[in-house]
């Protein structure tokens, strides 16, 4: 039942290697990959969390082998041909034939503005919050989207079945589960909420260290 | 209940296998097809490799270490307030400030995926992107924080704040000490993009005045 994202608390990763601040790209062709995926994402062919789904579905083995901007370029190349924007052949070819340029085509002069108006998350929702910074809740047992199997949450394995207590309330925002499916916004009451290192793992490193996750009120429960 | 759809045989396989020719191949598909400028892809890494990056970040942090009104309404409403100073827009649309203190040190990673406050820090570096950071911090920050050279004494805890959702954390990290008098420019030189993602201190005043 999970997926090869999910690596909160993972075994055997090795050491963190520390980089200078002014390497934004390593290679040429990460800042294209970046640049690429972001300029076709303004045709609204999909969402955040359907692109962050994309990635996830990634076959385990392919997601461990992957670079990061691989592993967007992998995503795109399945997005585009799920959008009906580019056919399995064209990417077999490298190649298409010449099409004027479409409507919603992300131009030059558009990008400054594009980036700075970004795509907020909040929504008006009919759903009101049942908690309040200070309650005490425990995160669902299974950490899994309960509309679609083998979908897309934002529970981590980690903290499933953990209790925790609130300590900030967010407002409501789009559920992934829901909209990484193009089932709807279904937004949704959102909170910080703070765990105990030792209620999460079996050796923690100090008895006073936390652990907070941005859990949305359908992973809740009143403890 | 749909049935999920996983299929061996994704689409992206059918891509060259040197990483360099596949963005080339997909490049070049929808730049034919209209679908993208190749002049808007030079504009947003132009964007981000020099307009938009960890000095914004730093303006912030240096701003709210000598203001104390300032770092008040940084906590109570950051979104508002990086707004006003033009910090807004895609993947910070929902900013929290969090502060350093003798008490609490706080750490920001996504184990999920690599949700990173964009309009004020730039591009996450390749470690945070890693699987590394991103399955250790979590579990053993304390381990990760030696990755970086970092010891806290034993009386500070950590919190590491796992971005799950579109909210974007940024760390305000300790002011250090014998930095009284000096001005903003001074102080934003002292904060290190590491420091705002809690992987880091502010850099001793002593100690950077030396190395220049």
């Amino acid at each position: 039942m999970t997926r090869p994202h999910d690596m909160g608390g993972r075994y055997g990763d090795g050491p963190v290697i520390p980089e200078a601040e002014g390497e934004v790209f390593h290679a040429d062709w990460h800042a294209r990959a970046l640049s690429v995926t972001l300029a076709v994402a303004a045709h609204g062919a999909w969402n955040i969390d359907v692109s962050r789904h994309v990635r996830e579905k990634l076959a385990p083995m392919d997601y461990a082998r992957f670079s990061y901007y691989e592993k967007w370029m992998a995503g795109l190349a399945d997005l585009l041909v799920e959008a009906g924007m580019v056919t399995a052949a064209e990417l077999a070819a490298g190649d298409a034939a010449p099409q004027p340029p479409a409507d919603k085509m992300l131009t030059q002069e558009n990008v400054p503005a594009v980036l700075a108006r970004g795509g907020p998350a909040d929504r008006p929702s009919s759903v009101g919050p049942a908690f309040k910074p200070g309650d005490v809740v425990r995160t669902r047992q299974i950490a899994a989207n309960m509309f679609v199997d083998g979908g897309h949450t934002r529970l981590p394995q980690y903290a499933a079945g953990a209790t925790g207590r609130v300590i900030r309330y967010h407002g409501t925002h789009v559920l992934p589960d829901s909209s990484a499916h193009r089932l709807g916004d279904a937004p949704e009451p959102l909170y910080a909420v703070a765990f105990a290192a030792s209620d999460l793992w079996s050796h923690p490193e100090n008895p006073g260290d936390e652990v907070i996750l941005d859990l949305w009120q359908s992973y809740l429960a009143p403890a | 209940m749909c049935m999920p759809h996983d299929d061996p045989d994704h689409p992206h396989s059918l891509l060259p296998p040197d990483p360099a020719l596949r963005i080339k191949a997909l490049e070049t598909i929808l730049t034919r097809k209209g679908l993208i400028d190749p002049a808007a892809l030079d504009e947003i890494i132009d964007t981000y490799e020099n307009k938009i990056g960890p000095r914004n970040g730093a303006h912030v942090v240096a701003r709210a270490w000598l203001d104390p009104a300032f770092k008040a309404r940084l906590l109570e409403d950051a979104t508002a307030l990086v707004s006003e100073l033009g910090y807004y827009g895609r993947q910070g649309e929902h900013m929290v400030a969090v502060e350093n203190t003798d008490d609490i040190h706080n750490m920001v990673v996504c184990t999920l995926c690599s949700c990173y406050p964009w309009p004020l820090l730039g591009i996450p570096p390749g470690w945070y992107k890693s699987d590394a950071y991103r399955a250790r911090t979590v579990r053993e920050p304390r381990a990760v924080l030696a990755d970086f050279g970092v010891t806290l004494p034993e009386r500070t805890a950590v919190r590491v704040w796992d971005s799950t959702a579109e909210i974007r954390y940024l760390v305000i990290p300790k002011r250090p000490v014998g930095t009284e008098g000096m001005d903003e420019a001074g102080l934003m030189a002292l904060v290190t993009r590491d420091s705002m993602i809690g992987t880091g201190l502010a850099l001793d005043p002593q100690a950077s005045e030396a190395k220049a």
